[in-house]
């Protein structure tokens, strides 16, 4: 049985494989959330995009922001992968997966985790668009960490 | 000697995922200077930087074989 909660794959990502892993008989719920790869941001046509990442470090980060999820939902469990590499249009690039006994938990820590992910994660996305090519997350685009380094649990007082 | 990992535009910059600085202990400020100066990487002085895995500050001490990594704004999910 793979017991890895918090992965980062090459492969397409099954989301049946982490409702599996967080299924458990004192749940009642289960929330799935799917990032997918979107055509059309801004009135610019993405052709594909590139996920890389720092794999040591991103998997030691989903770790933290998992167990920040049981500090403040302690009954959850949560599993969450992100694929890296090229990614065409619609395919998933994350899937987390949150089970509770009941449904409000898991809806929250759900939409938790996405947010702390692109907060502290290491990985970077690649926009290729019918002309050209960006980094998100680039500091032409985006005000990147306002207090210095990015908001981490113990920061948070 | 201190690696160095670059990721994402930083590593296009510099045409390189990884570099070996030779420099005994050392602060993450002071480490960015030297690479600045060294490779070019206009951007560093306000990239955030991880030693060993960990989130790092400026003031924060780099050994050598530590390993540090340069840290784009991320934009996973």
């Amino acid at each position: 049985m793979d017991e890895k909660l918090f992965d980062i794959t090459k492969e397409p990502i099954q989301v049946e494989e982490l409702v599996k892993k967080v299924e458990r008989r004192e749940a009642g719920a289960i929330t799935t959330f799917i990032g997918t790869v979107r055509e059309w941001t801004k009135g610019k046509r993405t052709v594909y995009l590139k996920y890389e990442a720092y794999v040591p470090m991103a998997i030691k980060m989903l770790e933290k922001i998992g167990q920040e999820v049981q500090a403040e939902w302690p009954d959850t469990k949560i599993a969450v992968t992100h694929r890296i590499g090229k990614l065409d249009i619609s395919e998933a690039a994350v899937v987390i997966a949150v089970s509770s006994p009941h449904r409000k938990a898991a809806y929250q820590a759900n939409e938790y985790v996405i947010e702390r992910i692109k907060q502290i994660v290491p990985i970077w996305k690649k926009e290729h668009w019918e002309d050209g090519e960006t980094w998100i997350g680039d500091q032409l685009e985006n005000v990147p960490y306002p207090e210095g380094k990015p908001r981490m649990e113990e920061d948070q007082g | 000697m201190i690696n160095v990992l670059l990721f994402a535009q930083l590593q296009e910059e510099a045409g390189r995922d990884r570099l070996e600085v030779e420099m005994g202990e050392t602060t993450v400020k002071e480490l960015k200077q030297r690479l600045q100066d060294s490779f070019q990487l206009g951007r560093l002085e306000s990239t955030m930087a991880a030693v060993n895995e960990e989130y790092a500050r400026d003031e924060d001490t780099v050994k050598p074989g530590d390993t540090v990594a340069f840290i784009p704004p991320v934009s996973g999910g």
